[in-house]
Parts: C-alpha cells; sequence; structure tokens
C-alpha cells in the first residue's frame, strides 16, 4: 500500500505543478485512463486475497477520486487564470467616439407642430390639410372678406400668374380654406386643426415670405366663447408646460364675430416686462374668435343651428418662444449649425 | 388715432388714472400702441416779454436784453438782464425765458453766466431748446396775451400724456375723440359731455352754387361760405397744443380748425378759398377731355392725372380736390385768403377705398372716408367749425347749404339680439338691465325690448356712425366687449367620445420622416418659391406654375420640384465648412398638366453628398456613392411592404445620364433618383457628388397588410455560382430571368459579388450569385438541387449568353 501513496502523491505534486491544460489532460490519463498508474494498480488487485480485496480496492478509489478531483480544481484554476488573462489583452478603449451615422434631427417647426398634433389629438380632434395654392373663394369669398377688403390687396397676397391677370388664384394667405373645405365636406361636430405653410408677400426682420401657421375649428350645438377660452389656455398652458395666464383682446377679423387678440403672459420675464415682450408683460401668440354666420352660410352649414370657434396661431412664432430663437429667418435659412440643435 | 389724455377727459372724465385708461382702451379693442409725455420734461421755464434790447459791447451777433419776468409783485427788481444771439429778439416780444436755475431737456441746467464780459442771468428759448418743433430760427414768438411770469408747464398745461391707439378696421368711429369718448364713458358707466355748440345762425344770405352729378359716390354734400375771414392771425394755443399732441401740424386757422374738427368729431372738413373758384361747385368723377386724363396739382405740389373712378370736387373750368384724398393747390386757403368755402360731406367708402392707395395719398381724410365717416355727422361738424372760426379768424357766415340724395345714404335695417342667442354664443349669463344699457351706450336706439316666452329679446336701430353693426353676432360682440372678454370664464368643451379609425394601411408621413432622421437625415425647410433657372432645370417652363407679383425674381416660380431647394442647402453649408450632408425636405411641388390645371403633388426629396458615414477613427471612410441612396429609399419603401423597380433613365436633364433611375412601383413612376448633373453642381458652385431623389409621398404610404407564410421546418440549401455576362446585362435583368427559369423551390437569391478588370474580357462581368432552394414539405435531395442550378445555368447560357466559371 505504500506504492498507492508514493503514487498518488507524486500525481498530486505533478498536477500542482502542471501550468498547460494540454500537460494537464495528458497527466489525467496517465493518472486515471486505461492504462494509467492508478488503473493498473486496480488491475493489480486480483493478486490479492478475496478479503482483502474491497478494503484495497476501495482505498485505490479513494486515491483516484482524490487525484480526479485536484485534476479538475487545477483545471478550473487554470481556465479562470486564462480568461483573467484573455480579458485584460482584450481591454479596449471605451471612451472612443462611435462611428457610423448618428441621429438626424426634425426640423424645429416639425418638431413643434408634432407637439401641437398631439396635444390636440388627446382631445379628438383630427388633423385636415389643404392646398397652398388656393382659389379666391376659400382664401377670401367664403371667408367673408369681400372684394374690397384692404387684406386683399396686392401687398400682402402672393396671386398666381394665370396669364390672364386674373385674380383667381393666390397662395394661401392663412390656413382658413381648409376650415372651409372641412366644413365643405364633413358634418359637425367638427373638431380639427389645420396646419401648414402659408404665403405673405412682405420680407424684413421679423417677416418671412412663407411661414407656418395652425388654426383651430370646432363647430357643434351650443359652442361658447367659453369654451375658446378653455381650449386656447389649455393648449398653451400644454405646449409651454406652465401656468400661464391668457387673456382674449376684442380685435376684429372678417371671419369671427365676436374676434379676440389672444395674449399670453411673457415666458420669459413672467409678465415683469422684457426685451421678448416689448416690456408689456404679455406675448400676442394669434386670434380667435366664434365662426361668423357669413362663413357658416358659405360653407353650407346651418348657422342658427350649429355655432363654432376658430383659431390660428403662427407655429414659427411659438417655436421661437419655446426654443429662444431669435430671428425668424434661421427658420427658412436652413444652416446645419442651427439645425443640428433640434 | 393719437390724442392727448387731457383733451379725452374734456369729453368724459371716469375717475381712474392713465394706467388704467390705456388698460381699459386695450381690453375695449382700442389696443394702446404707445403713450408719451405731452413734452419733454423741463423745468424753470416762464413767460417773459423783451422789454430793452440793446448791442453788445463786444459781439456783433449777440444783444443784450432787459426781460420782464413778471417779479415786479415779488418785490425784485423788474428786468432781468440776459444775452442773448437770436435774430428776432426784439422789444414787446413775449419769449420762453429759462431762469436762474431751471433744467432744460437733456438735463441742461442754467446758471448765471458771463457772456463775453456781460453779465447774463437766463437764457430766453427756441421752440427746439424746450422740444417743441421750430417754425422759425430764434426765440419762440408766443402769443400776445401769453401772460408774463406764468410757468410755461402750467400756460401750456403739459402735464398730459399722448396716447396712441391702433384701431382695428371696423372701429372708423374711433378715429375721434368723440369716438373714443364714447367707449370709455360707457365702460365707466361715465357721464359724455360734448363741447359743441349749438348751430350758428347765418349773417349773410351768401351762397354758392353746388352741384352733385355723382350722388351714389357723394350721398350727402354741405356747404357754407363765409366771408371777411381774417388770416393775420394765429390758432390759440389750446388749439395748437391739442394739434401737435395728435401729430397734426399747425398750418394756418382755417386749416387748423378743420383738422381739429377732424380730430374731435370725425368729419374731414375742406376749405376752398372762395376767389380762386370760377361759377360752381361740381362733384362728379374725373372725366376725359380729348382723351386726355384730368389733371390736379395737390396741396403737396405733386401734380396727378385723374383716372376715371375718382371722385372729384370740380368748379366749373376745373378740378379743384380728389374728393375726401387731398385738395388742391389753387384752391387751396393761402395768407391772401378773404372768403372761403367750408366743404362738409359724406364721401361712401366704396369711392374712396383704394384710390388713396393707387396714388400713394395716405391721408388723414382719406383713411376716415375709407373706412366709413358717420353720414349724419356733416351737419354738427361744419356747425362746429363755423364757431371755432368765427371766434378765431371772424367773419360772416352764410346759410349751411345741404345736398344731400337720401336714398344713396347708407340705410340702417333694425337688428334683433336674443338674450339667449347671446348667451349661448358667450357661454356666460347677463342681466337684461346691463344689456340694455349698453346697447344705448353705444348710441343704438332700442326700438322694441322685451320677453319673448321665456326669452328676452330687443330689437335696435344701430347708430350711424358703427357701419359695423349689421347683425346679431355684431350686438352680441359688443355686448361680450363692454362687460369685457376676461369675465368670460373658460369652460372645457362637452363631447361624446367616440373611437376614431386608425387605417393600418395608410402609412403616416411622420414614419417617414422618423425613418429618414433615424438614419441621419437632417429636415430642412425651404421656400416654395424658386429661381426661373432652377425651375427650368427641372421642369418645362410652360408647365411651371408662375407668381404674379413674386417678392424678387429669384423667387418667381412656385417649386416644381424639392430637389433646387435641397441643393441651395447644400451650396449654402459647404460655403460655411460643412463637407457632408444628409438632408431631406417634404412639401408640395407644383405644376401645370396637360390641360393647365394646377397640380399640387406632396412630395419627399432626400440628398446625400460627401463622406458616407462621418469620418471617424474605425474605418477608412469612402465618398458616398448612389447605391448608399438608394438603401435609404428603399428602407422607406419597406416601411409599406412595397418593393421598387428602378428604371434607368437619361431624360431628366438635372441627372446624370449613367447614374440616375426613375423609380416604379407596381409599373407606375413615382419619382426619380440619381447623381445630380456634374453640369448642374458646377453651375451651383457644389463641388462634390451629389445624389438626390424625389418621390411622391402618397406612393410610399400605402402600406401593404402583411400576409402569412408558415415557415419551413425543412433546411433550405444554397449553392453559389460565378457568371460570366455581357456589363451591359443588368443585375434587375438577370435576376429577373432567373426567376423566370427557376421553379419555385429557389426561395433566394443573393448577389454577392461583381468583379470587372483583369483577367476578364472588357465587355464582361464576372457576378457571383447565391441561390437558396427550399421545399416547405420535405427535405431536398442532393440531385434536385443540381438539377435546379445547372436548369439556371444552361437557362442563363441560352437567354443572355451567360457563362458559367
Amino acid at each position: 500500500m505504500n506504492e498507492l501513496k508514493t503514487i498518488t502523491q507524486d500525481l498530486l505534486d505533478n498536477v500542482a505543478a502542471v501550468t498547460d491544460l494540454k500537460d494537464l489532460e495528458a497527466l489525467r490519463v496517465e493518472a486515471l485512463g486505461k492504462k494509467g498508474a492508478l488503473t493498473g494498480l486496480l488491475k493489480g488487485l486480483g493478486a490479492l486475497s478475496p478479503e482483502e480485496r474491497p478494503a484495497a480496492g476501495a482505498k485505490i478509489n479513494e486515491a483516484k477520486v482524490e487525484v480526479q478531483a485536484a485534476i479538475e480544481a487545477r483545471k478550473l484554476e487554470m481556465e479562470s487564470a486564462a480568461m483573467s488573462q484573455r480579458l485584460l489583452e482584450e481591454k479596449i478603449d471605451v471612451t472612443l467616439p462611435s462611428g457610423g451615422n448618428s441621429r438626424g434631427s426634425l426640423h424645429p417647426v416639425t418638431r413643434t407642430l408634432r407637439r401641437i398634433e398631439e396635444l390636440f389629438s388627446q382631445a379628438g380632434f383630427s388633423i385636415e390639410t389643404g392646398p397652398e395654392i388656393e382659389d379666391d373663394f376659400h382664401n377670401f369669398e367664403a371667408l367673408n372678406i369681400p372684394a374690397d377688403h384692404p387684406a386683399r390687396a396686392m401687398h400682402d397676397t402672393f396671386y398666381i400668374d394665370t396669364g390672364d391677370d386674373a385674380l383667381s388664384h393666390v397662395l394661401r394667405t392663412h390656413t382658413s380654406p381648409v376650415q372651409i373645405r372641412t366644413m365643405e365636406t364633413q358634418e359637425p361636430p367638427i373638431r380639427c386643426i389645420c396646419p401648414g405653410r402659408v404665403y405673405r408677400c412682405d420680407s424684413d426682420v421679423t417677416h418671412t415670405p412663407m411661414f407656418h401657421q395652425v388654426e383651430g375649428l370646432v363647430v357643434d350645438e351650443g359652442i361658447s366663447m367659453a369654451h375658446l377660452r378653455a381650449c386656447v389656455s389649455d393648449f398653451l398652458n400644454g405646449f409651454f408646460e406652465g401656468d400661464y395666464p391668457v387673456r382674449f383682446r376684442p380685435s376684429y377679423f372678417p371671419f369671427t364675430e365676436p374676434s379676440a387678440e389672444i395674449d399670453m403672459q411673457c415666458t420669459h420675464c413672467e409678465g415683469k416686462g422684457c426685451r421678448i415682450c416689448k416690456n408689456t408683460g404679455w406675448l400676442e401668440v394669434g386670434g380667435c374668435g366664434m365662426v361668423h354666420p357669413n362663413v357658416f352660410t358659405s360653407a353650407g352649414i346651418d348657422a342658427e343651428k350649429y355655432t363654432g370657434f376658430a383659431f390660428g396661431m403662427g407655429i414659427d412664432r411659438l417655436a421661437m418662444l419655446r426654443y429662444g430663437v431669435n430671428d425668424l429667418r434661421l427658420f427658412f435659412e436652413n444652416d446645419l449649425q442651427f439645425l443640428r440643435q433640434y | 388715432m393719437k390724442f392727448s389724455e387731457s383733451w379725452l377727459r374734456t369729453w368724459t372724465n371716469p375717475e381712474i388714472d392713465t394706467g388704467e385708461l390705456i388698460a381699459q382702451l386695450t381690453m375695449a379693442g382700442l389696443e394702446v400702441d404707445g403713450v408719451e409725455a405731452a413734452a419733454e420734461e423741463f423745468k424753470g421755464v416762464v413767460v417773459a416779454e423783451i422789454i430793452e434790447v440793446s448791442a453788445h459791447p463786444d459781439a456783433e451777433k449777440l444783444r443784450v436784453c432787459q426781460v420782464n419776468l413778471g417779479l415786479a409783485k415779488t418785490g425784485q427788481s423788474e428786468a432781468v438782464q440776459i444775452v442773448c444771439g437770436a435774430p428776432n429778439a426784439a422789444v414787446g416780444l413775449k419769449v420762453p425765458c429759462a431762469i436762474v436755475g431751471a433744467v432744460l431737456p437733456g438735463d441742461f441746467k442754467i446758471k448765471k453766466a458771463k457772456l463775453r464780459g456781460v453779465e447774463s442771468n437766463g437764457m430766453l428759448c427756441g421752440a427746439d431748446e424746450i422740444g417743441f418743433e421750430s417754425k422759425i430760427d430764434g426765440l419762440w414768438e408766443l402769443p400776445k396775451d401769453a401772460p408774463v411770469g406764468t410757468d410755461l408747464n402750467q400756460w401750456l398745461e403739459l402735464d398730459d400724456q399722448v396716447i396712441e391707439v391702433d384701431l382695428t378696421p371696423n372701429r372708423a368711429d374711433c378715429f375721434s375723440i368723440q369716438g373714443v369718448a364714447r367707449d370709455v364713458a360707457l365702460i365707466n358707466g361715465a357721464e359724455l359731455k360734448s363741447p359743441v355748440g349749438s348751430a350758428i345762425a347765418p349773417t349773410t344770405g351768401n351762397e354758392f352754387p353746388i352741384e352733385i352729378k355723382a350722388t351714389q359716390e357723394c350721398p350727402r354734400y354741405l356747404g357754407r361760405v363765409i366771408n371777411n375771414v381774417d388770416l393775420s392771425v394765429e390758432s390759440p394755443v389750446w388749439l395748437q397744443e391739442r394739434l401737435r399732441r395728435s401729430g397734426i401740424r399747425v398750418i394756418d386757422p382755417i386749416v387748423d380748425v378743420t383738422n381739429y374738427v377732424m380730430l374731435e368729431l370725425g368729419q374731414p372738413l375742406h376749405a376752398f378759398d372762395l376767389d380762386t373758384l370760377s361759377g360752381g361747385i361740381q362733384v362728379r368723377m374725373a372725366q376725359k377731355d380729348k382723351g386726355q386724363k384730368e389733371k390736379l396739382t395737390l396741396l403737396d405740389g405733386k401734380e396727378v392725372e385723374l383716372a376715371d373712378d375718382v371722385l372729384l370736387i370740380a368748379d366749373n373750368d376745373k378740378p379743384l380736390a380728389m374728393a375726401g384724398i387731398m385738395g388742391g393747390e389753387g384752391s387751396g386757403v393761402s395768407t391772401t385768403t378773404q372768403n372761403i368755402l367750408l366743404e362738409s360731406a359724406f364721401f361712401a367708402p366704396s369711392a374712396i377705398t383704394g384710390k388713396a392707395r393707387q396714388y400713394g395719398l395716405h391721408t388723414e381724410s382719406s383713411m376716415r372716408f375709407e373706412r366709413g365717416v358717420d353720414p349724419e355727422l356733416q351737419s354738427v361738424a361744419i356747425e362746429r367749425a363755423t364757431e371755432l372760426l368765427l371766434e378765431i379768424v371772424g367773419g360772416e357766415a352764410g346759410p349751411v347749404m345741404d345736398h344731400s340724395s337720401e336714398s344713396d345714404l347708407p340705410a340702417r335695417e333694425p337688428i334683433e339680439l336674443r338674450k339667449a342667442r347671446l348667451e349661448l354664443l358667450i357661454g356666460r349669463q347677463y342681466e337684461s338691465a346691463e344689456v340694455s344699457r349698453i346697447l344705448s351706450g353705444l348710441g343704438c336706439k332700442i326700438l322694441e325690448s322685451g320677453d319673448v316666452g321665456e326669452d328676452h329679446s330687443w330689437k335696435i336701430k344701430p347708430p350711424s356712425w358703427r357701419f359695423d353693426l349689421q347683425i346679431e353676432v355684431d350686438l352680441i360682440e359688443e355686448v361680450a366687449r363692454i362687460v369685457g372678454y376676461n369675465n368670460i370664464d373658460a369652460k372645457p368643451i362637452a363631447a361624446n367620445l367616440q373611437l376614431g379609425r386608425s387605417p393600418e394601411q395608410a402609412l403616416k408621413t411622420s414614419s417617414l420622416v422618423d425613418q429618414l432622421v433615424s438614419r441621419g437625415f437632417r429636415e430642412v425647410v425651404t421656400y416654395s418659391f424658386i429661381s426661373p433657372e432652377m425651375a427650368n432645370s427641372v421642369l418645362d417652363q410652360n408647365q411651371q406654375v408662375a407668381l404674379q407679383n413674386p417678392l424678387a425674381s429669384d423667387l418667381s416660380v412656385m417649386r416644381p420640384s424639392l430637389i433646387p431647394g435641397l441643393l441651395s442647402v447644400v451650396s449654402r453649408n459647404l460655403a460655411r465648412q460643412e463637407s457632408r450632408l444628409r438632408i431631406f425636405e417634404t412639401g408640395l411641388n407644383f405644376s401645370k398638366d396637360a390641360s393647365s390645371e394646377i397640380q399640387q403633388e406632396p412630395s419627399l426629396s432626400a440628398l446625400i453628398c460627401g463622406s458616407q458615414n462621418p469620418e471617424n477613427w474605425s474605418e477608412e471612410i469612402a465618398e458616398a456613392s448612389f447605391y448608399d441612396l438608394k438603401a435609404e429609399l428603399d428602407a422607406l419603401a419597406r416601411l409599406s411592404g412595397k418593393s421598387l423597380e428602378y428604371k434607368p433613365q437619361q431624360e431628366l436633364s438635372y441627372l446624370h445620364p449613367g447614374q440616375s433611375a426613375k423609380i416604379l412601383v407596381d409599373d407606375k413612376e413615382i419619382g426619380c433618383i440619381g447623381a445630380v448633373h456634374p453640369q448642374l453642381l458646377k453651375e451651383m458652385d457644389i463641388g462634390v457628388a451629389t445624389y438626390v431623389f424625389e418621390v411622391a409621398l402618397e406612393a410610399l404610404q400605402q402600406a401593404d397588410l402583411p400576409g402569412f407564410v408558415a415557415p419551413s421546418k425543412f433546411p433550405g440549401v444554397r449553392r453559389d455560382i460565378a457568371l460570366l455576362l455581357d456589363r451591359e446585362i443588368s443585375a434587375d435583368q438577370l435576376i429577373g430571368e432567373i426567376k423566370s427559369i427557376a421553379s419555385e423551390l429557389l426561395t433566394n437569391i443573393r448577389l454577392f459579388d461583381i468583379y470587372t478588370g483583369q483577367g476578364i474580357d472588357n465587355n464582361k462581368k464576372s457576378v457571383a450569385l447565391g441561390l437558396t432552394f427550399r421545399d416547405s414539405s420535405r427535405t431536398l435531395e442532393e440531385e434536385e438541387i443540381s438539377l435546379a442550378v445547372s436548369d439556371i445555368v444552361s437557362g442563363l447560357e441560352q437567354r443572355l449568353d451567360a457563362q458559367q466559371r
């Protein structure tokens, strides 16, 4: 049995000394394989008496288990060292900038419009669009703007060259014609917003010949100016995520009666007076009113049965206020330095 | 409309301060645009009389004046010595004098001084030195009755504000103190006091012939002769000051009075020098004389040719004035005028509208007539002007000659206001008594007021000065406005909740846009109008839509394509050190179809130029190519499940003829893609290869509903083949042939290599394909696969003259 001890100890020493997985595997075969040293001892059991065999066999098996365990342990130890080594070698600089295309950007006007659409969609408003070249009827006549109204003068309306000096088609000066088209094709109740490009023959520091407008229209039985106040105020405070007072100032538009300008407390100075609000504490953000009966009649809606309100705001203006853009013209210059910010 | 607060307060004087008055005006719809002090700030300036003037011993231009400051009463020495350089300093003149200790505008302090050795105890002032307009070079010559010693601020009542209101087109009635005062009195429940006296009885019987030939355009014309006026006097200071504060220049007492009455009551008036008139007054349209248009030299010295739609005031020989717009030079009042004809007329707005703009003559008068003057005001105004004229320039007034055509005057129909309707439209309750008070205060005549069933209703006749009150809602607006829009509580809309439909096959523009953005594209917004040159490069001129009145020639054609706009963005940014762009825009394209109908088509266009990827450390960066952009377009099409067909094209002259294609879906052309023509890039100063596509947005928005094919449980087998082909054979052609040859076992074709160059004939190319075969019900046998491949290869040999390599 001394032989067993010696063999076992030698094997264990060899296992401890091994540094390579291949050598370890060779060692395993040497110890435990069919021709291995310990297996050899088992074969030698036949020489013992039947009484001695079980005890001797058990001893040899114990030794086998011990060597096997040592090999496994050594294997794990070596694999773990190898993994550590590999991880060390595979280290990279994770702070290097990533390559490939990064995200582009939505134009700030689109971004703003998306917010507007989202807010109104929540309340079941549909989003309606229409042509930008409009006929006289939809842009003016149906909106109670008679032929001699100052708004129709050449100086703020772009007319389409029809080859015969006729002023029959214009670049829409507001998105109100979409309201008319919506009323022509849908039955009340109507709740919609009409966003889009509009055009005025005007260009200076605060005006561009093309800009964006969103108008809203609600037509149903019993719609009142109190509803209009709630709608406009909820929208503005939803859009600016604040709690700003909103006031209605009497005004005049041919297509609404009563009509009002919408003022909102300045979001920049909260009403204290600043450069943005020209020291009035208020920002003019749009116009609104109750739909004029003549407009209903033009669009084929019973003006006695139904009432409605409409409002209009500049999307570019809302975007300027929201993001602090100080020059309207930047929206149409498309300088990448500007666009990258959105 | 600009006016002085103190003037307004002579009409109505509610117990509110300036701040509140301004807030009230704005919230009543008379938006206050500006408020400023009636004069610049100064103190220590009094009315002084020059009592002695002597030469300065040492300065030729200076004079030594002894001045009476009215100090005698206080026991001080009567005369104060002041050295003065003004040429008009003269004994007896009354002038403003800044005494020692005075502070003039600009914080200019007056101290005792010696001028060339002579003591000077103050400064005699020109008007401009205390912030007024100087009519002469020198001292301000105050009227003879100016009270010596009185503080100028006090005497001129300069503790006053000038308020400017911006009027909406419907409020023509507020182009007068009277109109503004009406609203202020009504809002505050204050008294409205008119300073206008009663009619002036004529003291002569002098008349002048007046004939109205255009009664529609001039339904009412009042004239009055005033003889023996004295034009050597000046308008009184109070009147001058009110005009000045309203921004009206002081001219002469007659013009001043007509302007004053216009500001006070809202009626523009005109005065003719009676002695320049020949025969009689005719109110008529301009005529042509022997084919020549009539001409008139206006008060401002400008000669105009009169079109036949211009309403004229003429005498028997010549045009005298453009009615309601501007008088003529020859017939106006001058310093030698002794007798005048005063005109107070109602011209129909339609006769005046547009003319002022047409002739570039925006006058106080045209502005009022265009928007509408009260047709009942002419008589009151002519009496008021007579009253003031007799007071200031004297003379004897004749009778008022009234030429009115009642049937041509605007007819005003009664309007009914229902309380229920008012409350429904505004969303709030109103007291009947309050409504009655407001209606009366507006000047409405209440014809009937009472309960009708459960409702209260009023029948009123609107005031003649409120053209804007036509129907019930106009009255509703007035009641809401006077009570205050801010007294309307917000109320959320109540509606029946209903789930809407959301068609799955209608792809939203935002889905397409978001995909482009997430793949590195930036959205741009360019003008819808472009230059004719750019438009010509994409569409025939006769199909373009042009503007009649563009802002500039390079913004004169409606864009037929979004591509020119994108290219201009490239030019702009390349010039600003950007070298790589991925941009897109959505919007309408404009064109005319074969029958000249205007088409407005929603489109999407994208552009890439510069490197394929942003420069980075991990890869060799290649220039973007046609295929990079094509990949983007294919990816967009995949959103809808459509596959696009690319057909090489050479018609679109703005694209590279060898690197461009028309895009088809289900055989329908929906757009184009390609490299921008190098010639066009050169013209636009774009130095890098640039690729664009443009597609009809709608074509990408009609999505297929996904179908279903059960996944096969059996393995697919791939076989690769390499073929030598003629270079001209396109990938589409090759794949099309393979599909038509192969059985349904072929489930996928992948083109994974293309080679031209060494070892291959110049006209040939080598194409490598991976073919995948699969059956849904069994594992394919090796023999069938080999057979399928050899069928394909031999088919291609026959049809395309291909050779397997």
